[in-house]
């Protein structure tokens, strides 16, 4: 997908509810027919991002964007409790290989799971 | 000031405790940083060798020499990508080394090469001290009209944020749609309220140089890093802060230099894979400014971020220094290069409402920020607006929120509060509101299901079409993911909106006639002011008044009193009382001669006027007179007020007396002059005329004085002969003008 996606690959953007970014128009907000579900950005458009950006040179963003859409799949509140739990002494080194697998297994989030391990690690030096 | 105190960190660069760049890779993998080993790592060192530096880079650049690199770095022809790619294996004492080879002046010419997006911008900051829903909106709607590209606000009562998210939101899209707007506020509400799709950056994500900074702000490298990713997964733009002085600030700098430790910063943001970076010492500017190389190191700092890729938001936005000269000398390092946001929070709103400490520039500062961008054809990312625009953003801005909050239940807000948020100075010119009431009213909005959906439907119902379609137009974005790239901003384009990024509008510059020009439309817009006046405006009689009915050629009268000692000649110039009736002083001509002849009278000297028709210069004008004058006497007048006592004898560019300064002159002047002009004519002893002497008057007058003069040029006749006029009574004048009026009408 060429970059800027909503310009060249608007057709294959989709919401987070799955349905085409275009359903985010005046008549279906009066139509009642737009929620909180179409609010948000999908993996598959992260990983466009992230292919767009490394082919620039902008590698570190790339990871990040790779992570992020590892991310879309991880629940609002078990993000908050995964970014608590890498703040300064909030949990064991147990608790937080805990939380990785926890993701690894519940969302595919192989990436995510890796970067709070090397954390745990990190926090143990 | 303060001079240097090395072990205590209040040194920018070589603090004693710098170490010696170092960079040893083994198998892909970094085992030596900056002189310490991997098993002496702290978590800092840890996260940018595992993340920052680029090990497939690091022989390459190893290889090169500091004074190589920096040269890559300033020279234009060496492309901003090959020295981002190159400085990937640079460890943070290195790139300190590199950047420093730098002096100010070089360092500005390579932030300019650097610089990610090729059009500069700007970010608002809008925030009061009474959080008012109202005035916020208002506010952001100016800031979106004035073209920043994202606005930052703040909270003064924590729990009020959603609101205040809310307002900045509404107004940002009336002024002009894709505004990003953020709320900085505790990260977990924060990501809550970009959840609601009612902010679309964050800006909270701070780091520090030093590993007990870090602690004491409750994070580590990696909380940070996986926040960045957190936002990035909700669509939500991210840019980290850092800046030089924190950690001293701290009391941790470890007797590291200011900029090493910045360094440290950076690598890490790059290292999260955060986009950009907000730096230049940012709250802590006043530090380094205290300290020698001070506003060269924050200079630095900027630079050291864009080398590295990051976008950057540059700073300025608290304030530098009690001294205006040093303030507005430190902004040209960012503003004359450019930068991604020249500010880091422009204080659209008096600085008194600013929540953040800051307002280094605030709303009063607009004019001459504009006036700056005009004066270097330099886009500091700040269009000039009329007022009358202003004003109508403002108000349909308030009417929009107020239709909000009405629709959506929130406490009212009274067409009273929307007044004088649209027309006051600051927030102490609002009426009372409750802020308990609001703060219940955002608590339970926090809490409820309700999004940005339900802030557009609200729109859209009270007839706010276009801010409900921006704010639809937000949410598409998103799901895009555009603006995620580095130094994204939002544009119109085709009735929606683009992201513009350094992925599709990256910056080349390669020398002179490249890179982002200040020209076309954007040249237009930023040179058009209100506060420039039309030239030929200026003036400009009003009203007509005739003020002279011509007699006759000067040299026919062969009858008139020329043998007469005691007649005093008025010359004028060619265009008094006609293009011109009032000299610069803003005194009617018809006032100043009435003075003039009195003088003269006083004196019981006879007067005679004469339109000088074939010079504008008032030498020649006085000359020409006193040729012409029975006691060889003249004054002469030019239109614009200045004038000179002549003398036949005399060489043109002589005089008796000269009243060169003709906007300190007054009546009194006048009539001082037609007494001495008298008393000359006579033989008397004259006392010459007192004149005020005014060293501003050059700087105040010199536009209209140029204005007044060509209207003087343009009414000289060639080889034109003086004419001898009277002047019209004021009463007769009038009806003299009606006839000439009606009379032109008739032909």
């Amino acid at each position: 997908m060429k970059y800027p996606l909503y310009e060249h690959a608007r057709d294959q953007l989709r919401l987070p509810s799955d349905r085409p970014i275009d359903s985010v128009s005046i008549s279906n907000l009066e139509a009642d027919d737009l929620s909180a579900g179409d609010i948000g950005v999908r993996a598959e458009a992260l990983l466009a991002q992230a292919v767009a950006a490394e082919a620039e040179g902008f590698h570190q963003l790339a990871a990040n964007l790779r992570r992020a859409a590892e991310l879309t799949k991880v629940p609002d509140e078990e993000i908050l409790e995964i970014y608590e739990a890498l703040r300064p002494g909030r949990v064991t080194p147990e608790a937080l290989e805990a939380l990785a697998h926890q993701i690894e297994e519940r969302y595919g989030a192989s990436l995510n799971a890796a970067f709070l391990r090397e954390a745990s690690i990190a926090n143990r030096a | 000031m303060i001079s240097e105190w090395p072990e205590a960190g209040l040194i920018v660069v070589d603090g004693p405790s710098d170490p010696t760049p170092s960079l040893v890779v083994e198998d892909r993998r970094v085992v030596e940083l900056d002189g310490r080993p991997e098993s002496e790592f702290d978590a800092i060192d840890t996260f940018i060798a595992n993340h920052a530096i680029d090990v497939d880079v690091a022989a390459e650049t190893a290889a090169l020499s500091s004074a190589e690199l920096a040269q890559k770095l300033f020279d234009p022809h060496c492309p901003a990508s090959e020295v981002r790619r190159l400085f990937g294996g640079l460890t943070p004492a290195r790139l300190v080394e590199v950047i420093w080879q730098l002096d100010v002046l070089e360092m500005m010419l390579a932030l300019r090469k650097m610089r990610l997006r090729h059009q500069t911008a700007n970010q608002a900051h809008v925030t009061n001290r009474r959080d008012h829903p109202a005035l916020l909106a208002a506010d952001s709607a100016e800031a979106g009209r004035r073209g920043f590209a994202e606005v930052e606000t703040t909270v003064g009562v924590a729990p009020l944020a959603p609101f205040n998210a809310l307002a900045v939101l509404v107004g940002s899209q009336v002024g002009r749609p894709g505004v990003l707007t953020q709320a900085a506020v505790e990260e977990s509400v924060n990501l809550r309220l970009a959840l609601k799709g009612l902010v679309s950056y964050a800006e909270t994500l701070s780091v520090y140089g030093s590993a007990e900074a870090f602690r004491d702000g409750d994070d580590t490298p990696w909380s940070k890093a996986f926040l960045a990713s957190a936002y990035a997964a909700r669509g939500v733009k991210v840019r980290f802060t850092s800046g030089s002085g924190s950690e001293v600030l701290m009391g941790h700098s470890g007797g590291h230099s200011m900029l090493y430790l910045e360094s440290r910063c950076l690598l890490m943001v790059k290292g999260a894979g955060s986009q950009g970076v907000q730096n230049g010492a940012i709250s802590c500017i006043a530090l380094p400014l205290s300290l020698p190389a001070g506003i060269r190191s924050v200079l630095a700092e900027n630079l050291m971020a864009a080398s590295l890729g990051l976008e950057v938001a540059s700073g300025n936005d608290a304030l530098a220094s009690h001294c205006d000269i040093r303030k507005t000398a430190k902004l040209m390092l960012q503003f004359l290069p450019g930068t991604d946001f020249i500010t880091s929070g422009y204080s659209v709103m008096p600085r008194g409402d600013n929540l953040f400490g800051g307002g280094n520039f605030d709303t009063n500062s607009l004019d001459a920020w504009t006036s700056l961008q005009r004066d270097f054809q330099v886009d500091g990312g700040i269009t000039p607006v009329a007022e009358t625009d202003a004003s109508a953003v403002r108000e349909r801005a308030a009417r929009a929120i107020q239709a909000v909050y009405e629709e959506l239940g929130f406490p009212a807000i009274s067409d009273m509060e929307v007044e004088v948020a649209v027309s006051g100075f600051d927030s102490d010119d609002l009426p009372a509101r409750s802020q308990a009431a609001d703060a219940e009213a955002a608590e339970n909005f926090f809490r409820s299901g309700q999004t940005v959906l339900d802030v557009a439907r609200a729109l859209q119902k009270h007839g706010y079409t276009p801010e409900a379609e921006a704010l639809l137009a937000l949410i598409r974005q998103r799901a895009a993911g555009d603006y995620l790239q580095p130094a994204s901003i939002l544009v119109e384009h085709e009735n929606d909106l683009v992201a513009h990024s350094a992925i599709n509008t990256p910056h080349h510059y390669r020398g002179p006639g490249t890179g982002y020009r200040v020209e076309g439309e954007r040249w237009k817009a930023l040179k058009t002011i209100p506060h420039a006046w039309v030239p030929q405006e200026i003036g400009r009689p009003e009203q007509p008044d005739r003020l002279f009915r011509d007699k006759g050629l000067a040299e026919n009268l062969g009858d008139s009193d020329t043998s007469s000692g005691s007649e005093v000649v008025v010359a004028v110039g060619p265009a008094m009382g006609e293009s011109l009736v009032a000299t610069l002083a803003e005194l009617s001509h018809r006032d100043v001669l009435h003075e003039i002849l009195q003088g003269i009278a006083t004196e019981g000297a006879k007067a005679r006027i004469l339109r000088i028709r074939d010079t504008a210069d008032c030498a020649f004008i006085g000359h020409r007179g006193a040729q012409l004058s029975g006691s060889g006497v003249a004054i002469g007048l030019q239109s614009r007020g200045t004038a000179v006592i002549h003398r036949q004898d005399l060489a043109p560019l002589d005089n008796l007396e000269l009243l060169s300064q003709s906007p300190n002159l007054t009546l009194e002047s006048y009539r001082a002059l037609g007494r001495n002009a008298a008393r000359y004519a006579q033989g008397r002893s004259v006392e010459p005329i007192p004149v005020r002497v005014d060293n501003t008057a050059r700087l105040k007058h010199i536009v209209r004085t140029t204005l007044y003069h060509r209207r003087e040029v343009e009414a000289v006749v060639c080889d034109a002969e003086p004419v001898e006029v009277e002047i019209i009574a004021r009463n007769s004048a009038h009806e003299h003008t009606q006839q000439t009026l009606s009379d032109g009408k008739t032909s």
